[in-house]
Formats: structure tokens, sequence, C-alpha cells
């Protein structure tokens, strides 16, 4: 399993014209249980899409942590735009799979609620209010929100809460976009509208994203590069780059040669879990 | 008539049968009135002592008040605190619990001894006994935050302090007035319990007198005025509850 791992100069080669998040021989352990997350090093250029994909329990989470600071490694560095990353990163933006606004604002006022915290937005806010809710409402209006601002979250279907969870995470112009499952908790239909909601933003605005998810067409379709992750201790075992044309369309997950490709990630994904699929 | 106006009637009806009931056994089994009055005559002592009865509220009104005050000022601090840390939230819980066990009525002695009888002990018996449902309520909405959420605001640099005040602040409201409803009629009781323990004056004092003296209409008098100040003080903190706090309703409103 390890020899696989010799990709990884590959990867620094391929992300050598700029790398913008930068793992060394990482690894993490919680506590004594040994390694979350073992020897992982990979490079991310500015403006790339990369989605990370693995078995329940893998550690892709840990990976999310690491990225934004929110957790130190043991081993190994991180760095992140150049600079070793010492703790929580405010150039990052978060969703997870849980919407997670809150009930007594507005989706509006959701939305705002970074800038009333990270720097320098915070100490601008009263001051700035009005052009911040413009930001807002532009951006509610590109993921299909416009006139949805001032109902409250609990008014909204959940694929719409999803969408103004992603506004809330883009709000602040963060350079990197951490999304840990976030359409997982959706229906089919309104999992692939969103998947083109994200492609959209992301080719008008080219944030960086790390999109950690089981859907293997969904890493596919959306990402320049899939990286896949082995069982705990979590490894990468395969780096992968897609090289379907963009702007990419639904249909063409339907067609080769998108389905071949899912199909030999999805191999080598039961192949990690030990034949059990 | 209609299916709301029937609800909104059935707990004035639910009155007035416990009422009749109430007056029909007394009449049935013939009990004499300095045992156990009927409904009827309560209601006569009640205006017959009209101006005893309406000062006495107004003593076990206002001290039932000002110990609520207290309890909800010492509350919101101590629930804040406790549910602001993990480490206080297990250090102080278990003390917590243990004091709310012990029975109210036993500190009222040791407040009479350092503070002589009156109102300030039936204050503090008032405010013993409701601050607890606010410290528990409010702390548990503090400490109740999803990880991720946290995650969420962390990364944006935000100190304990911010996410306290922007999520579990509000989050913990509704917890809180929903406590403040439970806590002023615990308040009723905890005052009541000292006037007749320990007072020259209140409800409770005025029925521990009248019962001494074997007028029992106007002991069952007193104990109808007491429920009648908890319910409209509880409906009033029922009614603010439901105004501050929309978003908790959600889909209960009508």
């Amino acid at each position: 399993m390890t020899a696989t791992t010799t990709e990884t100069p590959a990867a620094t080669a391929a992300g050598s014209e700029r790398a913008f998040v930068d793992f060394e021989g990482v690894s993490l352990a919680y506590d004594d249980s040994g390694n979350a997350i073992e020897d992982i090093s990979l490079s991310i250029r500015d403006g790339e899409f990369v989605a990370i994909v693995g078995p329940s329990g893998c550690g892709k989470s840990t990976f999310m942590k690491l990225c934004t600071g929110l957790h130190g490694p043991t081993q190994g560095s991180v760095r992140v735009a150049g600079e070793p990353v010492t703790g929580p990163l405010k150039i990052s933006g978060m969703a997870f799979q849980n919407a997670n606004l809150l009930p007594w604002r507005t989706t509006l006022d959701n939305v705002l609620l970074p800038l009333e915290i990270v720097r320098p937005y915070r100490s601008q806010f009263r001051k700035r209010r009005a052009e911040f809710v413009g930001w807002a409402r532009e951006l509610l209006r590109t993921v299909g929100l416009e006139g949805y601002e001032d109902q409250f979250p609990w008014q909204l279907s959940g694929g719409m809460q999803q969408r103004a969870s992603i506004c809330r995470a883009l709000i602040h112009q963060p350079k990197l976009l951490m999304l840990d499952e976030p359409f997982a908790a959706l229906d089919a239909f309104t999992r692939e509208e969103l998947w083109c909601v994200l492609r959209d933003l992301w080719q008008a605005q080219r944030f960086t994203v790390v999109l950690v998810t089981h859907d293997l067409r969904e890493a596919a379709f959306l990402a320049d590069t899939v990286y896949v992750m082995s069982k705990r201790p979590g490894r990468i075992v395969e780096r992968r780059e897609i090289d379907l044309p963009r702007p990419r369309e639904l249909e063409t997950t339907y067609r080769e040669p998108f389905t071949s490709l899912v199909l030999e990630l999805r191999a080598q994904i039961g192949e990690i879990r030990g034949g059990a699929a | 008539m209609k299916a709301t106006t029937k609800e909104r009637l059935a707990p004035w009806l639910a009155v007035i049968a416990l009422l009749a009931i109430w007056e029909g056994t007394v009449r049935a089994l013939n009990v004499p009135p300095f045992l156990f009055p009927g409904a009827l005559a309560t209601f006569e002592a009640m205006i017959t002592f009209a101006g005893p009865i309406s000062m006495h509220s107004w003593q076990t009104l206002w001290t039932t008040v000002v110990g609520f005050g207290l309890g909800v000022a010492v509350g919101l601090v101590l629930g804040f605190i406790i549910g602001s840390s993990r480490f206080m939230y297990r250090a102080c819980y278990p003390l917590l619990v243990g004091f709310n066990a012990i029975p109210k009525v036993a500190f009222v002695p040791i407040l009479v001894v350092w503070f002589g009888i009156g109102s300030v002990p039936a204050i503090l018996t008032a405010f013993l006994i409701c601050f607890f449902p606010i410290v528990v309520n409010v702390a548990t909405g503090l400490a109740t935050l999803e990880p991720e959420l946290e995650d969420v605001l962390r990364v944006l640099g935000a100190k304990r302090l911010d996410v306290l005040l922007k999520v579990g602040l509000p989050r913990s409201l509704p917890y809180f007035f929903a406590s403040l409803k439970v806590a002023i009629t615990l308040a009723f009781v905890g005052t009541v319990v000292s006037e007749t323990v320990a007072s020259n004056q209140g409800i409770g004092y005025l029925m521990m007198s009248a019962g001494s003296q074997m007028r029992m209409p106007l002991v069952f008098a007193g104990l109808i005025v007491i429920s009648a100040m908890a319910m409209v003080m509880y409906e009033l903190f029922a009614v603010l509850e439901k105004r501050m706090t929309r978003w908790a309703h959600r889909g209960q409103d009508r």
C-alpha cells in the first residue's frame, strides 16, 4: 500500500508551479490510540479544486482540521500560502454536512455572521454594514436564494439551507474553501443541482477548494485532482488528475469517459475496504 | 360552537366544574364550614375580608417578585459561568444538585436568626427556591453547542466569548424563558412558606392566623388568591417567552 505513495513526488512536481497548501510528512494522533492520519504529503495549487475520498473514518475530517489550523500536526509540517500554519486560518471558510444555520437569524444575517467575527471586517461591521449586506445579497443571488434573504432557516428546504451555508463560508472572500460532505444529506436531484452551483461559484471566483466526500461521482465531476485515502490510519494511496474539459456539464457524468473513471476509483476504494464492498 | 372557541373556553369550564363539585360535595356530606368550607362560603369570605386580603396579597406579591428578580439575576450569572466552561460545569453541577435537594423550609429558621422576621426571610426564601432551575437551564443552553458550528467560527478567529455571545446566549434564551415560568411559581411557594413560619404579614401569615382561629373560609380564600396570582404571573412569562423566542416555537404558534 505504501508503494503507491511514491506517487507523491509527482504530485509535488505538478503543484510546483505554486503550492498553496503544502503538507509534508504530516501525521496526527489525537491520543495514544494511534495516528488518525499518517505521513501525508501533498500540495495543492492556488485555485485548485481538490476532492478527498475514502472509506468512513479514514481521517478526512482530520485533514480538514489540519488544513485550517484548527489542529496542529503531531509530525511533519503544514504550510498554507508559504507560511507555516500555527493557528486557525481565517482565510478559510468551512461548510459541513449539516448546514448549522442559526435559527434566530434570518438567512441574510446568517450569511453575515462571519463578517461580525473575522478581522478586519469585524471592527468595520457597523460602519460598512450596508456594503456587507450588498455582498451577502449578491452571493445569495448567485446561489439562487434571491428573495429568501429575510426568511428564517427553518422556513427553507434542506438544499436551500445548504446553499446559505456555502454563502456563509464564502462571505469573507476566503482563499480556501473547506467542504466536509456538504451535500451528503440532500436528495439526489438537489445534490446535483448544488454541484453545479458550486462549480459556477468556483469557476467565477477561483478560490482553492478542498472537498471531502464519499461520493465518487461528486469528486470526479467537480475536482481537478482526487486523492484517495486509506482506512485508519489515513494515508494518501492514490492521486488522480481529472483532466475532463471544463466547464463540465452534468450530462457528462452519465457518459464515457466519466463513467469508467468513476468505476476505477470505485474499484480502488473497494480494494482499500478489503473487498468487503 | 367553533372548535377554537371551545378550546379557549375549556379551562374556564374546568374551573366552574371544579367549583361545582366542591360546593356540591360539601353540601351533600354536610361538612361544617370550620372544617372544610364550600366554594360559596370561601367566596363570601373573600368579599368580606377583601381589604386585609388585598393588603397581605400585595405583601406576598412584591416579596415574591423581588426574590424572583434576585433569582433571575443570580441564576443568569451563575448559569453563564457554569455553562461557559466544561471545567466549571463539572466542578459546580454536583454542588448545585446537592443544594437544590435541601428543603428550603429548613433555611427559614436560619434566615430568621440572621435577619429577624418580616419581608427579608420571605424574599430570600423565594430567591433560594427559584434560582436553581434558571441556573440549570441557562447552563444547559450554553453548554450544548454543535462542534461543527464552533469550528466554522473558530477558524475565523472567534474567541470563546464571541462564540458564547453570538451563539450560546441566543441559543439558551428559550431554555431561560422556559425556566422563568417554573421559577416564578416556585418563588411563590418560597414566600408563602416563609410567611407561615416567620412573618406577621403576607398571605401565608394571614392563612396561618386565620387557621388558628378556625376561620377556614378565610384560609381557603388565601389559598385561592395565591394560586390566582401564581397563574397570572405564569401566563405573563409564558406570553413573554413566546414573544422573545418565536424561532424556537416554530410551527406551534397559531
